[in-house]
Parts: C-alpha cells; structure tokens; sequence
C-alpha cells in the first residue's frame, strides 16, 4: 500500500503577465519504509510538489489539477482545519535551514511538547517524558538537561536533529524533507542523512527527500525522480536511474556532477540545459589586448608566497586590551602557489578558507605574517601607487552572483570600470572595443552589454564577473567559492570556462570550495584548512588516494558515494 | 544580568552627562544671566559683586562640577520671568503632565496593541484596510488640530467635555496633585488624553502590524504551521511573542514623546502641566526653566530606555542564557 | 523561485522600463495611490503658483478691509461672495490666505526635508562605511538625540536661538531657524537608515570587488553604495515631508514658527483658534482641513512606497 500517491499534479501560480506553471503533471508513490527522492535544479518546481502535498503553497499558488491521497484518502481538496489536523499528525516536515526553523523565544521543551499535545492525547508529564524521549532517539546526548535550552544553545547540526523530533513528535506516516541537508557541513551532513535513514527503517515511515544533490539521492534515496522545469523526466528505482539514465536531461544533469573519483579533462558539454548565450566569438589572445603586455616581472620560485599568516577579528571589544576577546580565524598559515597552477584551498564552514583569500587580495589587514607576491611584500605596501599595481596582477571572483555585481550600473559600466581605473585603455572608443571583446570571450555577447545585472541568470552574472575581473588583465586569479550558488549543469560550464581562461591566458589561480570533487576537478595541488589552520598541503591525486593527515582522510570518507552514478558520458568525452 | 544592567546604566549617565553639558551651555551663555536677574540701574560694581557671589567668575569647570552637583539637589536656579526657584515650578506641575501622559499612553496601548494584532493577522479583511486608513488619517492629523477638532466637536458644538484645565484635583501626599479621583478632574482628562495618545496609538497599531507581517513569513512560523499547530498557538505563543522586541523598544520611545508632544496638548487645552511652562519659557527666553526642562526629560526618557532594555533581557532568551 | 532567464530580450530604454516595471503596475494598480498622487501633485500646484491662482494677495493692504473681517463661508448666512471660505479676523481671504500658507509650509517642508537628507546621508554613508571609532561616535550622537523628539528639540534651537540673537527682529530669522531646528531634528532618522543599509551593502561582493579593483573608498560610498541605498532614503524622505509640514505647523501654532506677518497653515489654525469658542470656527478649522489633506496625502504616497520598496512584502 502506497502512504503517498500523487496522480498528475499541476500547480500554478497567476502572475502579473501570465501564469507559471510550477509543477506539471506530476504523479509520485511513496511507500512506507521506503525513501523518495526528488531532484531537480533551481525552478524544476520540486519544492513546490512538497509544500502542495502539506498544503503550504505560497499564495497565489494553488493546485490546479490532479490529486493527492495519504493511504487511499484525499486530501488536497480537504478544508483548512481538517488539513490542519493532518499537518505533523499524518505528515511531518523537516524544511532547509535549521537556524531559521526554531522558535527563538522557546525552550525546545515547550516547542516539543506543544506540538505533541496538539496531536496526542497525552497529559503535560507524559508529553514531557516522550519530548525527552525523541531528542534521545534523534541523537542528542543528555536529552533530559537539553530539553531544557533554547535554540540558539545548540549548534546546526543539533538543531537540525531537534527539528527531526518536531517533525516525527505524533508519530506521522510520511515525512517530507525540503533540502534537509544543505544548509549543513559535510560532516554533519552525512550524519543527519544516516539518522534520517534509520529512523525512516525502525517507524516504518515513508519520507519524501528534495534536494539539489545528487550525492544524497545516491546516499539514502530508494527511488528518485527527476523533475526539470515542473515536468517529470525520469522516475524509477534510484540504482537504475542514476546507473543507467534514459532521458537525456539525467544523463547530463549526471555527468555534470563534479567526482571525487575520476578527474577529468573538461566537463562533458551539457547540451540539453541553459544556453550560455551567443557561441563564443574567438578572440586571437597573441594579438589581443587581453593577451597583451602581459610582461609582468619575472619570479624565480612561487608566485605568491605566504608565511605565517594570521588573522583575528575582535568579537568583543574594549577600552582595556587584556578584556578585549577574539576570533583566531586564521592561525600561522604557510603555502606557495607556483606561477600558472591553481592552488586549491578546500575546508567546512568557518574554517577560514575564505578569509585567507580577502586577506590576500587586502580586503583585511593581516594580523600577521608576511605574503610575498612576485618580489613584493603585499603586507607592507605604503603608497596608493604602489597598491594600485598590485590590485591589478590580482583579481578576485566571487561566490554569490546576485550581489556580486552592482544592480544599478550596465554590465558594460561594470566591466569598464576597472579598465578606466587603471587606464588600461587609450579612449573610450577602445574600453568599448574591449568590453565587447571580453563578453564574447566569455560567452555573453557583447549585446549583453547593454542590460543590466537582474536580467541574467546565476551562471550568466559568473560570467560578468569573470569579464571584469579580467578587464584588469590580471596574472593571479582568486575564486571564492565560484560555483557554490549555482546548479550542477551551470557549475560545469562555469569550470570549463575557468579551465579554458587559465590555459590561454597562463593565470594563476587560488581556488577556494567547500566542495572537494569541484576542488580535485579544478586543482593541480591543494591545502585542506580546519579551524583556521592548514592541517595538509599535498598534490591533488595524492591527497585523494592517499591522504595523510587525519581530518582529511575523515572528509574523504564523509563524501557521498558517487559509485552508483552512471560513468557513461564521462568516458566518451 | 548583573553586568548588562552596569553596562546600560553607564550607558545612561554618559548620556545623562551630554545632556547636563548642554543644559549648562545653555544655562550660562545664552544671554547674560546677570542681566536677567537685575534691573538696569544696578551699578556695574554690584553686578560684579552678584557675578562673584554666584561663582560665574570660578574656572568653567567648576561651574560646570556645581552645576551637576545643583541639579542632583534639584536645585534648576531661578526662574527669570517667575523670579521663583524653578524646581518649586515644576513640582506643581509634574503631576499634571505625568497624569496626562499616564492616561494618553494606556488609551494608546489598549486600543492599538489589539486593532495592531488584528490587522497584522488578517492582512487582506476590510476591518484591517479601514483600521489602517483610520491610523492614517490620525498620523496625518497633527495633534493640536485634533485637539482643536475634538473641542470644536466636544465643548463648543455638544458642551459635553470642558475643553481647558484639570477640573477639581485633590492634594495626595505633600505635593503630589491628581484628578483622577473627582469626576470634573476625570472629565477634564478625557479630551486632552485622547488627543495626546492617539498619535501613539496609530504609531503603536501599524508598527505590530508591520512586525506580525514580517514574523508570519520566517521559517519558524512555517515550520509551526506545518506541525499543525493551531492558529491560536501560532499567532500568540510564537507570532506576538516575537513581535514583542522591536514594539517594546519603539513603545518604550513613545512614552517618552507623549511627554514632549503634552506641550502641543497642554497649550491647547491649557492643561497646567510643565510643557505650558516650557513653551512660556521658550517664548520669553527663560534660559532656567528651559535647560531644567531638557534635564528633567531627558532624565525621564533615559529612564524609560533603560527600563526598556531591562525588559528585552527576560523576553529574549538570546540575551539571558550564553551560547554553551 | 524560477532562474528564468531573459536574455534574449532586447535592451530597454528608460522610460520603457519604468512603465514595464513592478514599481509602475504596483502603483497603477492601487487605486487609493494614484488618487493621491493627483491630489498631491494639485495641492503642490496651487500652493507654489499661489501668486497666480489665489483669487486674494492676502499681503496686499491696499485690497484688505478690516470691515470685511471674520465674514462666513458662502453657503452660511451673512456670507460674502468675494469670499468662497470666508475671511479671517483682519479681513483676508481664507482661501488664498490657505494658499499661501501652503506655499510656505511646502517650501519650509522641502527645504527641511533636503537639508536634512543631505546631513543624514553623508553621515550615514560615512558611519556604515568606515565603521570603528568614526561609527560609534556618530551613532551615539544620533542615539542621544533620537530620546528627543522632534519637536522638542525643534522648540529648544528656536529658544536658544532666540536668546542668542535676542534683540534682532525674530521675524526675519523664523524661517531661516525654522529650516536649521527641523533638520536637526530630523536628520538621525536618515544616518540610521543609510548606515544599516550601507553597513549590509557594505558585506555584499559587489562593494569588495570594487576594493579588489582598487576603487577609493569615496568613490564606492558615492557612485556603488550611494545608489543602492536611496529606496528606504526616498521613503524616509516623503513620510518626513509629512512629518516636517506638521512639525512646521505645530510648532507655528504654538508660537515659535512662523510669523504672523508670513503665515504657514500652522500659524493660520493658530490665529483661528482664538476665534473658535465665539463660533467663528472656518478661520480655523479651513486651514487644518487643508493641512490634514496636504499631509494625509503625502503620507498615503510614502507609505505605498514603502511598502512597494520592501521585497519582503511581495
């Protein structure tokens, strides 16, 4: 008997000029014990599947065909209060970001045990006894004295388990995760998905999984769907889909998926998803501007050398220097990047990582430590003149391509604004030449120009800020995390294209991911950082088979198995 | 607790200091307070003789130390136009301004803490859009123009309300007066409380609205939703206790400009309060009665402020329990 | 939700893209709002051509007659039909007389609200960007300020500044002190709000990859940052203009604004008000009506705008 039976779903949401079709004739089957997967890039429209079958669409959302049953019986059409009723009873839910999820001003006693006498029968102390008994169950240690704290005492993988016990607090029969694991830590990650997967065998209870990562489909899934803008393209057992896809957009949605396991070249040519734009107009680098009066002092040894790099920040501040507190965000840190590799810096959340990019690129002042780029000292630069050539060898590429550009300026201000800064250019008429030049290079068209940041995509907008951070003509590239924000597909094209520009241009390239199948994609040697100190430097292929130190040899063990996933398109590229 | 108290407090006396610092900027150099205190024909000898005696010749900072010293005494000076000593002044007339502010801020809480809830809650009914275009109205209504409308409406056309002073107050204590306790006093108040409070009130009703709009849409609340929980338990338990911060924080500022906006209201309905004596004071530069004025509202307002943040401290567990 | 992407359109001109914005059909399609932008845009018309439009020049001695003082509006009985709202205690036309009062409500409101901006702004911008010791010491100035309200400090510059210029003819400084105390007093709302916007645009990459090109620092606050914080500053600025009119008027009626020589609507309700309890209410009550109008509508703009500007609304 299915617990969850969705036939030929459709939701729309009426906008101001037409109506979006969301989710289109979907129809899924949840056993008990069993696990669903739904995947899908951003826009496929599997959150919203989640929230119409709790009923929580976002208005003006609504479901506009199809039907949903929870074991036989209807419930899509059922009344708010009936509805109500259902919700956390019959369905649980577990939704992405632990840290927003909580009520801040509660215990989680209080949140617990109104949602068990909300649903059960129960008297305060016996609501009580099976509150303490659930946060045991999902895994925190000294439940009874835990109970008693708020939200914010607990770290985010704890309180991801805490909303695990909300949600399983009246025993439901399905429980529908909403990307449960991606606003965590790998390590962490791992751990909740194991626990999501025991407790789904021992209660017997059928769990909806939606998620962007192919990584947690192959972990814990027994069936996946894949949906792609609203439509189902493929569902079946997730062995079978993921080993060997029919439908052509899995197969490149799979090859794209960046593996620990294999390096490749280049990634396959994802051809059925987003058109980059217009095809790449080839630019002649030996004769080009961008190619040009790349005469940059020679170096004997690395580029970029880093000694002992420190970094704290005040977290609480003071009149009186021994009451002043810090956070040591980067401690002693030593590496070289050698002219024309890509140094990887690979690490969890808060490990510092990034803050050893901004500080290299002087966004922070070092605390202490020297870093030698070229023959030159970047830590005790005096003059304006002196920094300004600086800033042009190094250039940086940022996570997030949302605020990554300025809303109010033309993309073609944005990639001009260095060049004239740096008066890298004659006259105007030649900047113009030269922003054109570089949105071809990097797949846009120089149409693109014209338009202004918000009318672009993810992987469009990585693309401006690649242009720009070229318009400098820079030797050294540093990307902080540069595929983090965007969908598998777009990631490949994003690398390729780093991949492409690093080969012609001869760049040098500090890459920064929490990510280590993007890091052994991308990297020719990569340093593993964890709190603030670098725990392993080592080349890529050695650190991946044979890593020494322990925290590294514990992050490798910690990626989801990728074994399941089809090699086949990988091997004919 | 016990250090987030110091620090506040400290907060506080480093403002209450500021304060003082213009006070006696103030007091000292706006005019020549001689001339204020003689007659023209005073000799140039005996104006000597009174600026040595009242130790305006000492080092500024010593007249500033005695200054402070003074005011901790409540001791303001004297009055230029009432030649009285000011605190004698005021404390006549601080019980009428605090019993008014008293009356308007409960008006304000009791009716826009509800209408707020409910137009937060239920964003698209008729009753919140006609709450929101009443609240608009009020904050486009300058305060004396209401008062002068309710006058117009109350005590010329209907001659139901008096439309100026206290009424008959009784003495309670040594100084403190109240008409609290007369129907002519509880009378009187009603017009001048409405007037002052409702300013607050639509502030007070459109700011809960605005935050229960923004707790709807977090996570939480969703979260809430989606374990079942009933509409009651949501709204109050979760929704209106989140709201609490910032509305106690603006609710807490808002006592403090009822008091500033009673001088609109106190010389409207000629309420004698000590705004009155502040505007008189201000239209006859009497530099005394002004810069006792400033310190004593800015005493009442750093009060409330750090009562406010004292509250903060038991609603937001953030603020009460470390991170382990 | 959807990464739809719009790539292939053309580029927009200007005024194309205002029309075809959100801002634009949000505007069109609250009904309440387009009223009042027609009807603030007709109040600020006949306000600043006051000169031309008013059927009186109210300043005009030569056409004043005390005989026609305190004479009813025309639908009341002893009316005058010169005079379509009657005419006030020396014998002036209410309806220009609320005209021109307008005029100068408007003006000391505009300049205020400018003055103000310009303070806040710079102050803003400075504190959220640079931050440390320049940020705490602006932002404890504001706090100490923000326990005052408005108008207290509005009326204690105007005592202090009447002390100080003591003998002079207060008349022809009222304006100008006017403008001083209620920028003043207005201008921390805007430092607090730029400062937190800056203080967020600030942390966003497109500021730091600005600092990685080598971008001087005055040149991000004015040409990145300045542009990105100015929906919550125009919001702030059309709910001040309200707030400054009524400052203006109140403070007006209680004397220590504008003159009765050059009346704004507050000193109009304030010369009425002593002819209220004989049953001469229109000197008063005209005046107010057109204040309440005049704020009422200017208040229902900033608030359409603000909640059209909040992303968290939609």
């Amino acid at each position: 008997m299915n617990v969850l039976d969705i036939k030929d779903l459709r939701v729309e949401f009426p906008g101001r000029k037409s109506v979006f079709v969301a989710v289109d004739e979907v129809s899924l089957k949840v056993e008990a014990g069993k696990i669903l997967g739904v995947v899908g890039e951003s826009g496929a429209g599997k959150s919203t599947v989640g929230n119409a079958v709790i009923g929580l669409l976002q208005e003006p959302g609504h479901i506009a065909g199809g039907q949903v049953y929870l074991h036989g019986q209807r419930i899509d059409e059922l009344p708010y209060k009936k509805m109500r009723q259902l919700r956390g009873r019959k369905i649980g839910m577990i939704f992405q970001d632990p840290l927003t999820s909580l009520d801040p001003l509660q215990t989680v006693e209080a949140q617990l045990v109104e949602t068990i006498r909300t649903h059960l029968p129960l008297s305060g102390k016996e609501a009580q006894q099976r509150a303490i008994e659930l946060i045991d169950a999902v895994g925190i240690p000294n439940p009874a004295e835990r109970i008693k704290q708020y939200p914010h005492q607990f770290s985010g993988g704890m309180r991801q388990r805490v909303v695990i016990a909300l949600a399983l607090c009246a025993e439901p029969e399905l429980v529908i995760a909403d990307e449960p694991t991606t606003a965590l830590d790998v390590s962490i990650q791992a751990q909740i998905l194991e626990l999501m997967k025991k407790l789904c065998e021992e209660r017997n209870v059928a769990m909806l999984v939606i998620t962007h990562d192919m990584g947690v489909i192959a972990d814990i899934t027994d069936h996946v769907a894949v949906m792609y803008h609203g439509e189902l393209v493929e569902y079946g057992e997730t062995n079978q889909v993921l080993g060997a896809p029919n439908h052509p957009y899995t197969q490149s949605l799979i090859s794209a998926v960046p593996r620990p396991d294999i390096k490749v070249e280049r990634f396959p040519v994802v051809n059925y998803i987003e058109k980059a734009g217009t095809p790449q107009k080839h630019i002649d680098i030996s004769t080009h501007w961008l190619g040009k009066s790349r005469e940059y002092e020679k170096v004997n040894g690395p580029l970029v050398q880093i000694r002992d790099l420190e970094m704290r920040f005040e977290t609480k501040g003071s009149v009186f220097p021994s009451q002043r507190e810090y956070f040591h965000a980067v401690k002693k840190v030593s590496f070289d990047i050698n002219e024309g590799e890509t140094f990887g810096l690979v690490g969890e959340s808060g490990s510092g990582k990034s803050t050893v990019a901004r500080v290299v690129t002087g966004l922070y002042h070092p605390s202490g430590g020297s870093i030698l780029f070229g023959n030159t000292e970047l830590t005790s630069l005096k003059n304006q003149r002196e920094t300004m050539a600086m800033r042009r060898q190094m250039q940086m590429i940022f996570q997030d391509p949302y605020s990554s550009l300025n809303a109010r300026m033309r993309v073609k201000d944005i990639i001009a604004e260095p060049i004239k800064f740096h008066k890298l250019a004659s006259s105007n008429s030649e900047v113009r030449q030269i922003v054109d030049d570089l949105l071809d290079h990097v797949g846009l068209g120089a149409a693109a120009g014209l338009k202004f940041p918000h009318e672009f995509s993810g992987g469009q907008r990585q693309r401006i800020s690649i242009a720009r951070a070229l318009a400098t003509r820079p030797r050294f590239l540093i990307c902080d995390e540069p595929t983090s924000a965007l969908d598998v597909s777009i990631q490949a094209q994003i690398l390729n294209l780093l991949k492409d520009l690093q080969e012609e241009l001869g760049l040098t390239m500090l890459f920064i991911s929490h990510d280590l199948a993007v890091i052994r994609q991308m990297c020719n040697r990569i340093g593993v950082m964890r709190n603030g100190e670098l725990c392993e430097v080592a080349d890529c292929d050695q650190l991946f088979e044979n890593p020494q130190h322990e925290y590294t040899q514990q992050l490798l063990n910690l990626m989801p198995s990728m074994e399941l996933l089809s090699r086949a398109n990988l091997e004919t590229a | 607790m016990i250090g987030f108290a110091t620090r506040r407090l400290l907060q506080a006396m480093i403002v209450m200091l500021v304060v003082a610092l213009l006070a006696f900027t103030m007091f000292r150099f706006v005019g020549d307070p001689i001339n204020q205190m003689v007659g023209i024909e005073t000799s140039i000898e005996e104006r000597e003789a009174l600026r040595e005696r009242l130790g305006l010749n000492d080092p500024i900072p010593v007249q500033f130390a005695r200054f402070i010293g003074n005011a901790v005494q409540f001791d303001f000076g004297t009055s230029y136009q009432f030649k009285q000593p000011v605190s004698e002044l005021f404390a006549k007339r601080i019980p009428a301004t605090l019993e008014l502010s008293f009356a308007s801020f409960v008006f304000a809480l009791i009716v826009g803490i509800p209408m707020g809830i409910y137009a937060g809650l239920n964003r698209e009914s008729a009753i919140s859009k006609l709450f929101l275009s009443v609240s608009l109205v009020g904050i486009s209504l300058p305060t004396f123009f209401i008062g002068i409308l309710l006058i117009f409406l109350f005590s010329v056309t209907l001659q139901w309300l008096p439309s100026f002073g206290r009424g008959d107050v009784v003495q309670v204590g040594s100084w403190w007066t109240t008409g609290f306790l007369t129907a002519s006093g509880l009378k009187a108040l009603i017009l001048p409380a409405v007037t002052l409070g409702m300013y607050q009130m639509t502030l007070i009703m459109r700011l809960i609205r605005a935050e229960m709009l923004e707790v709807i849409r977090t996570d939480y609340i969703k979260f809430a939703r989606a374990r079942g929980l009933p509409d009651r338990l949501v709204h109050f338990r979760h929704a209106l206790k989140n709201t609490m911060v910032p509305v106690i924080t603006i609710t807490g500022l808002q006592l403090g400009s009822i008091i500033a906006f009673a001088t609109i209201t106190e010389t409207v309905f000629q309420w004698p309060g000590m705004g009155l004596m502040f505007l008189q004071a201000v239209q006859n530069v009497d530099i005394p009665i002004m810069s006792a004025y400033l310190l004593l509202t800015a005493f009442l307002f750093v009060a409330i402020n750090f009562i406010v943040d004292i509250l903060y401290f038991f609603i937001d567990p953030r603020l009460r329990v470390g991170r382990p | 939700m959807a990464d739809v992407s719009t790539s292939n359109s053309e580029p927009k001109g200007r005024l194309a893209r205002i029309i075809d914005s959100d801002l634009f059909h949000s505007f069109l399609r609250s009904k309440v709002t387009v009223v009042a932008a027609v009807m603030t845009l007709l109040l600020f018309l006949v306000a600043f051509l006051a000169p031309w439009v008013a059927p009186h020049n109210p300043f005009d001695l030569a056409t004043i007659s005390i005989l026609d003082a305190r004479v009813p509006p025309v639908w009341m009985e002893f009316a005058d039909p010169r005079f379509l709202l009657g005419t006030d205690d020396q014998g002036r036309d209410l309806l220009s007389g609320i005209f021109y009062g307008m005029r100068i409500s408007l003006i000391v409101g505009f300049c205020s609200v400018i003055a103000a901006a310009i303070i806040g702004i710079t102050a803003g911008l400075v504190a959220g960007y640079m931050g440390g010791r320049v940020d705490a010491i602006i932002m404890r100035i504001a706090d100490v300020q923000l326990t005052f309200p408005a108008i207290l400090i509005a009326l204690l510059i105007d005592g202090v500044a009447a002390g100080i210029f003591g003998g002079i003819d207060r008349e022809v400084f009222a304006f100008y002190i006017l403008i001083v105390a209620l920028a003043l007093s207005f201008w921390v709302q805007y430092a607090r709000t730029v400062r937190g916007s800056t203080m967020v645009e600030k942390n966003k990459e497109y500021v730091q990859a600005a600092r990685v090109i080598g971008i001087p620092s005055v040149i991000i606050m004015v040409r990145h940052i300045l542009p990105n914080v100015m929906g919550p500053v125009l919001v702030i600025a059309t709910i001040n203009l309200a707030l400054a009119i009524v400052t203006e008027s109140s403070l007006s009626f209680l004397g220590v604004g504008m003159p009765p020589t050059q009346p704004s609507l507050g000193t109009l309700i304030a010369i009425g008000n002593d002819f209220l309890y004989s049953g001469e209410w229109w000197i008063a009550i005209f005046p107010g009506i057109a204040l309440a109008l005049l704020v009422l509508n200017v208040n229902l703009l900033g608030d359409w705008l603000r909640d059209a500007l909040n992303p968290k609304l939609r």
